[in-house]
């Protein structure tokens, strides 16, 4: 979300502190001092991580302290991981093993490139997975892994995972 | 005072220690040194220079001494058992092993096969006796992983490793994403310039790195786990498709050994990382990272192999021993 507050000390704490008290998690704060409308405020972009149903409450806890919300930008997926898949993926039916993840409604396949080089040579795959949160994105990758197992595919795992 | 040693096994290794021993001037004298075949002993100390000539032309010595003379007959401080790997069994190393800790001697080796079996047994031998069972080299080649393991990180609780431990595998990684090699062109090209056996099964497979990530951890966290227990996935079903894709996204693909124990994983797959990542590298070089509770995060990055490379690990454990029992 984007806030405008008074560009005076104690403002910005102030204006996070609701944040935790409703149980959000903030992943950024983006300080844009050259960003303000005016000269006595100032613009900030906090990057955070809150339960659906908790936001309308941190909107008020913050309006009540004097700061104000330009705009709110959601983003549900907000994890995202790097997998490659090797075998033969449009025999074992492809679609079915996207279709596996996005089923669950906590974890989308949101990109695929596929590499073909030759009928009966094993195909390469690579899908961005986006999920709610770590702990979806860990279930997402074992659902990934038995399917792989059943179908014979090889899966390739990021070292670590990112956030978008 | 120098420190005599017996050196069994006379391939790339013991060729390289004694090359060495000759050539620098690191007190220490060879009494005994036997190959598959053949044995010599000498209480005054071999001429090295000898031997080794003798070795190019076929046998280091008498066939009438074996190694197990040398073993037991020969008048050495510290066996150093640089016979190649048997991950079956560890024989017949480990019974040399456990004759020379008998007669009171230190034990030096590179031999991956007894430790990654045997190494709390050899461990508890050594105590009673009063001897110590040191394996640098089985582990990164040139790297002092159990030096700093033992010595410059003691006190630190080591909470999670992961590191590159196969050079051959990451050679033929590397080659596949610079040149867009397929995975078999690559593999020639490493047995060609001889970073693979002409058998590579044990590389390719993850079995090699998968077989150092039990010595790590059994030296770490004493949990006397064995090679079974490691999750393997070697490269060799790997496609140039994979590398490419995975480069087309600032990342590569790796072989990466990784022990955490607090989640009881222990695994050896290929995996994405990011270019910029401390463990990706050219060429047939290996790291190991150690998280550890005090010093946070250390990365060492060394030759992982090689007959002088490997030679520097022996070495160096031989002289940690020499001056060990000659302060106390």
């Amino acid at each position: 979300m984007k806030l405008e507050m008074k560009d005076s000390p104690g403002q910005l704490v102030s204006a996070l502190q609701p944040i935790s008290e409703v149980g959000g998690n903030i992943i950024a704060v983006i300080h844009q001092r050259d960003l303000s409308s005016r000269e006595d405020t100032l613009g900030v972009q906090i990057v955070l991580e809150i339960a659906e149903p908790r936001l309308t409450d941190l909107v008020s806890m913050i309006k009540a302290r004097g700061v104000n919300i330009l705009r709110i930008g959601k983003d549900r997926l907000l994890y995202k991981q790097t997998v490659i898949m090797i075998g033969h993926l449009m025999h074992t039916d492809l679609s079915d093993t996207v279709d596996r993840i996005d089923c669950t409604g906590f974890a989308e396949v949101t990109a695929l490139d596929l590499a073909m080089p030759a009928i009966n040579e094993p195909s390469s795959a690579r899908l961005m997975i986006k999920s709610v949160s770590k702990q979806d994105m860990d279930s997402a990758l074992d659902i990934l892994r038995q399917v792989a197992k059943t179908k014979n595919l090889l899966i390739i795992e990021p070292l670590d995972g990112g956030l978008v | 005072m120098s420190v005599r040693i017996a050196v069994l096994g006379l391939g790339s290794v013991g060729k390289g220690v004694l090359e060495m021993i000759a050539k620098k001037d690191l007190d220490i004298i060879v009494t005994g040194v036997a190959d598959s075949k053949s044995g010599l002993i000498d209480p005054s100390g071999l001429d090295i220079g000898a031997v080794l000539l003798s070795k190019r032309t076929g046998s280091c010595g008498s066939v009438a001494i074996s190694a197990k003379d040398v073993v037991s007959r020969a008048d050495y401080d510290i066996l150093v058992e640089v016979t190649p790997t048997n991950a079956g069994d560890g024989e017949p190393a480990f019974s040399y092993m456990k004759l020379a800790i008998e007669r009171g001697k230190h034990v030096v080796t590179s031999n991956k096969g007894p430790i990654s079996l045997h190494l709390k047994e050899l461990k508890g031998l050594a105590r009673e006796r009063g001897v110590f069972v040191r394996y640098e080299a089985t582990v990164g080649g040139a790297i002092p992983i159990m030096h700093t393991l033992g010595n410059g990180l003691a006190g630190n609780e080591i909470l999670a490793l992961y590191g590159v431990l196969n050079g051959t595998c990451n050679y033929i990684l590397t080659r596949m994403a610079a040149e867009g090699l397929t995975y078999d062109q690559a593999l020639a090209e490493a047995r060609e310039l001889g970073y693979a056996e002409a058998d590579p099964t044990y590389d390719v497979k993850g079995i090699d790195a998968a077989i150092k990530l039990v010595i790590l951890a059994n030296t770490i966290w004493d949990n006397g786990v064995s090679l079974d227990r490691v999750d393997i996935t070697g490269i060799d079903l790997l496609t140039t498709d994979a590398l490419r894709l995975a480069e087309e996204k600032d990342c590569t693909i790796r072989l990466i050994a990784e022990a955490f124990p607090n989640r009881g994983v222990l695994r050896v797959s290929p995996r994405i990382i990011r270019k910029d990542h401390p463990l990706v590298f050219e060429g047939s070089l290996n790291a190991i990272t150690l998280e550890t509770d005090m010093a946070g995060e250390i990365t060492l990055i060394g030759k992982g192999a090689g007959s002088i490379e490997t030679a520097s690990a022996i070495i160096g454990d031989i002289l940690f021993i020499s001056s060990h029992v000659r302060c106390n």
